[in-house]
């Protein structure tokens, strides 16, 4: 038992980084402009596919930082001659842009990159193992992965809250008319801010293409558990979406790693496995466990819809 | 008295597309009498309903949602079952017509269920409910495999079951003409519950939910019963599926499903009530005959979608609705000539746009891109400069005249038009 709840946590909390690494970028671009991105996880394939591409010339470390920069400029490209333009039809519009560019991601990375997965690999240096925990070897890249996770947040938080930058971005989301009259380019600090939460999402993707599978379903894996962990955290919260993605990580984990349903532990009591009940008494928690993100958001949704952390609702 | 009897002839002169589309639509099948081509008929018309209802929602009650295909899928597979149990008490029970009638219930009843706690915001909570249910029941269809029949899917035999008026529904054709019926019963019904206080209601809840409060409505009530309705209709377009298909999968509850339904009403105009039945015969017929001819289709699709978000928001229909208005009000006068050739030069850009997916397809699709391939009745080389330099300068020139010539000119001419005093 102590095995499979220490298992749980570690490969939970190693999940749980990754979906904050995909969520960071969209809570913030939430948060700043009000835009709910449904082509983020779209963003962050491309981030995978991009280090893949650059790393057969470069190798990974370069690629590491090269990709996300040209998520990044992919952002900014559609944030000034897309989102702009319908931003003045207002939020739905723009949800709807993005949900078309999700959909024109999605086929242009499987025309250029094929429809099968790409051979995209961690670098032979992180492929050692760096601890043995009950028997399991974990390899310095999920070390890596913690890394990068921690980073990002630490960055993310201090960019916000303590530099001038974020101070200019938090004043041209309350204030934006006073914010321009001192003489700041609003438009361009939302492009800047949208490329950043895209750049953020390329990171994700350099990381999590590696550790998962990158192929071009992956945008369209990913994209709605982004969204729960988003809307669990508080649209806008950057910690919320850290402890989210936490909770879902390890929650989602353990249930796919321990063998236990409900007739199994209290007894049948005479249940039969058939009907609604019946099936769901039975049902092992493995087959429930992909659901339990999607039941999280709609009651979330529900009974708390600014989320765990966030200052205003949905 | 009158002014009553013209306002009314005028009135039912108006009605002429209730009489014509039917009479067009059951011409049709003896035009196109390949079985392909009325399995694509009974299709549109399934797709003609689920637009029509989901427009209830997006268009009427401005709730965008992406889980719309949760209730076309259930009502679907609750009607499976009935066909099922028909099928083996050896062909007895509820006649085969009455079908969509239990596919609506099983929608309505849904709505019912998800609707008491879907629709207490509009806007982006709804949006995320509406994902997280979509999401909910597509896992869900793989955990109960009892009802939902697994990766496989149920299927039942339209054949094997009464018939109201003795019709046999072996043949397409037949099924085609019980297709029609029922979505002229919809679209009919979804046409008056527009003109019905609740059809105004939720036209104001969409616009100003506060006002509609002010005045003495709940608009949660309305978005409700809306929605209610609107997963009721679904479910009708659901049980007529079944019965066009004869199987069910979990493709009917999925997150596609939901999407291509949202496409298509928005591409058609969510503003029309003819909006979502241009949409969905588009998506349908798209969907099968497009994808026959190229890999494209989904991308043709998605960049068509972004394009009438980005520059049409009120869809193809609106293009043409404003367009016309505007000429019969004679803001063509002189300028008739400009709008022609931004049309004819847009076209242009269009045709080399598509000449270069179609390239890039090949190039990086086939096996082998050397081999010659038909590109608009053209064979050529895509390894070779010429047809992709020929295609995006057929591209460049056609978009860059109409953004850079056309435009302006078009411009120039209202420009000297407002000058002169006219509007």
């Amino acid at each position: 038992m102590l095995e499979t709840i220490a298992y749980s946590i570690f490969n939970g909390v190693l999940y749980g980084t990754l979906l904050f690494m995909m969520s960071s970028g969209l809570t913030l671009i939430f948060g700043m402009m009000g835009v709910l991105n449904f082509a983020h996880a779209s963003f962050y394939m491309l981030g995978a596919y991009f280090a893949y591409t650059f790393g057969l010339g470069t190798g990974f470390w370069v690629a590491l930082f090269l990709a996300p920069i040209a998520v990044g400029a992919m952002g900014a490209l559609v944030e000034r001659y897309g989102l702009r333009r319908v931003h003045q039809y207002g939020h739905v519009p723009e949800l709807l842009f993005t949900f078309g560019l999700a959909y024109v991601i999605e086929e242009l990375v499987a025309l250029f990159w094929g429809t099968v997965p790409v051979a995209y690999k961690a670098p032979a240096a992180l492929n050692t193992t760096a601890f043995t925990m009950f028997g399991l070897d974990y390899s310095w890249f999920k070390v890596f992965i913690l890394l990068v996770a921690v980073a990002m947040f630490v960055g993310l938080w201090a960019l916000i809250k303590k530099t001038r930058a974020g101070l200019i971005i938090q004043g041209a989301l309350s204030r934006p008319d006073m914010v321009g009259a001192l003489g700041h380019n609003v438009p361009m600090v939302f492009t800047l801010v949208f490329a950043f939460g895209c750049a953020l999402a390329g990171l994700g993707g350099v990381v999590g293409g590696i550790h998962f599978v990158t192929d071009p379903g992956m945008a369209f894996m990913m994209g709605p558990i982004v969204f729960v962990v988003v809307v669990l955290g508080g649209l806008g919260s950057v910690p919320g979406a850290l402890v989210a993605s936490l909770i879902i990580g390890i929650l989602q984990t353990f249930f796919l790693s321990v063998n236990f349903s409900l007739a199994d532990s209290i007894g049948t009591l005479g249940i039969e496995n058939s009907g609604f009940f019946g099936v769901l008494w039975h049902m092992e928690a493995t087959r429930i466990a992909p659901v339990l993100p999607f039941l999280l958001l709609v009651l979330t949704l529900i009974f708390r819809p600014r989320g765990l952390f966030g200052k205003r609702e949905a | 008295m009158a002014t009553n009897t013209a306002a009314g002839s005028t009135n039912l002169l108006k009605l002429w597309p209730w009489v014509v589309v039917p009479l067009v639509a059951i011409v049709l099948p003896f035009l196109f009498d390949s079985g392909h081509a009325i399995n694509l008929l009974s299709h549109m018309g399934v797709a003609i309903i689920f637009a029509l209802s989901y427009n209830m929602l997006l268009g009427n009650t401005g709730l965008l949602s992406f889980g719309h295909a949760v209730y076309y899928g259930l009502g679907a597979y609750v009607a499976m079952h009935l066909l099922r149990s028909i099928n083996d008490a050896g062909g007895e029970g509820l006649p085969i017509e009455l079908l969509p009638l239990v596919g609506a219930g099983a929608g309505l009843f849904f709505g019912i269920i998800f609707g008491t706690f879907s629709v207490r915001r509009a806007g982006v909570v709804f949006a995320m409910i509406t994902l997280g249910l979509g999401a909910l029941v597509h896992s869900s269809s793989l955990m109960f495999t009892d009802f939902f029949g697994g990766e496989a899917g149920l299927f039942g035999y339209r054949d094997e079951a009464p018939s109201l008026f003795g019709v046999d529904y072996a043949p397409s054709r037949n099924v085609y003409f019980l297709v029609v019926a029922w979505a002229m019963i919809a679209a009919i019904l979804i046409y008056l519950l527009k003109k019905t206080p609740l059809g105004w209601m939720a036209n104001a809840v969409r616009d100003n939910p506060e006002r509609a409060q002010f005045v003495g409505y709940d608009p949660t009530i309305v978005r409700f019963i809306q929605f209610a309705l609107s997963a009721m209709f679904a479910g009708l377009a659901g049980g007529l599926f079944v019965i066009t298909d004869e199987i069910v999968n979990d493709e009917a509850v999925n997150a596609l499903t939901s999407g291509a339904v949202l496409l298509g009403t928005y591409i058609g105009g969510i503003g029309y009530f003819i909006g979502p039945i241009v949409g969905g015969t588009l998506v349908t017929f798209l969907e099968s005959s497009l994808s026959a001819y190229t890999e494209a289709w989904v991308l043709y699709f998605g960049l068509m979608f972004i394009a009438i978000v980005m520059f049409a928001p009120m869809g193809l229909v609106g293009i043409v609705h404003t367009q016309y208005l505007n000429w019969k009000a004679g803001g063509w006068k002189g300028n008739t000539g400009a709008r022609l050739y931004i049309l004819l030069t847009g076209l242009v850009g269009i045709f080399g746009l598509v000449c270069v997916i179609e390239l890039a397809y090949h190039y990086f699709r086939s096996w082998d891109p050397s081999a010659p391939f038909a590109l608009m009745g053209v064979t050529v080389d895509a390894t070779n400069a010429l047809p992709w330099l020929v295609s995006f300068g057929i591209a460049i020139i056609g978009f860059g005249l109409m953004l850079f010539h056309g435009n302006p000119m078009l411009k120039r001419k209202l420009g000297a038009k407002s000058d002169g005093g006219k509007a």
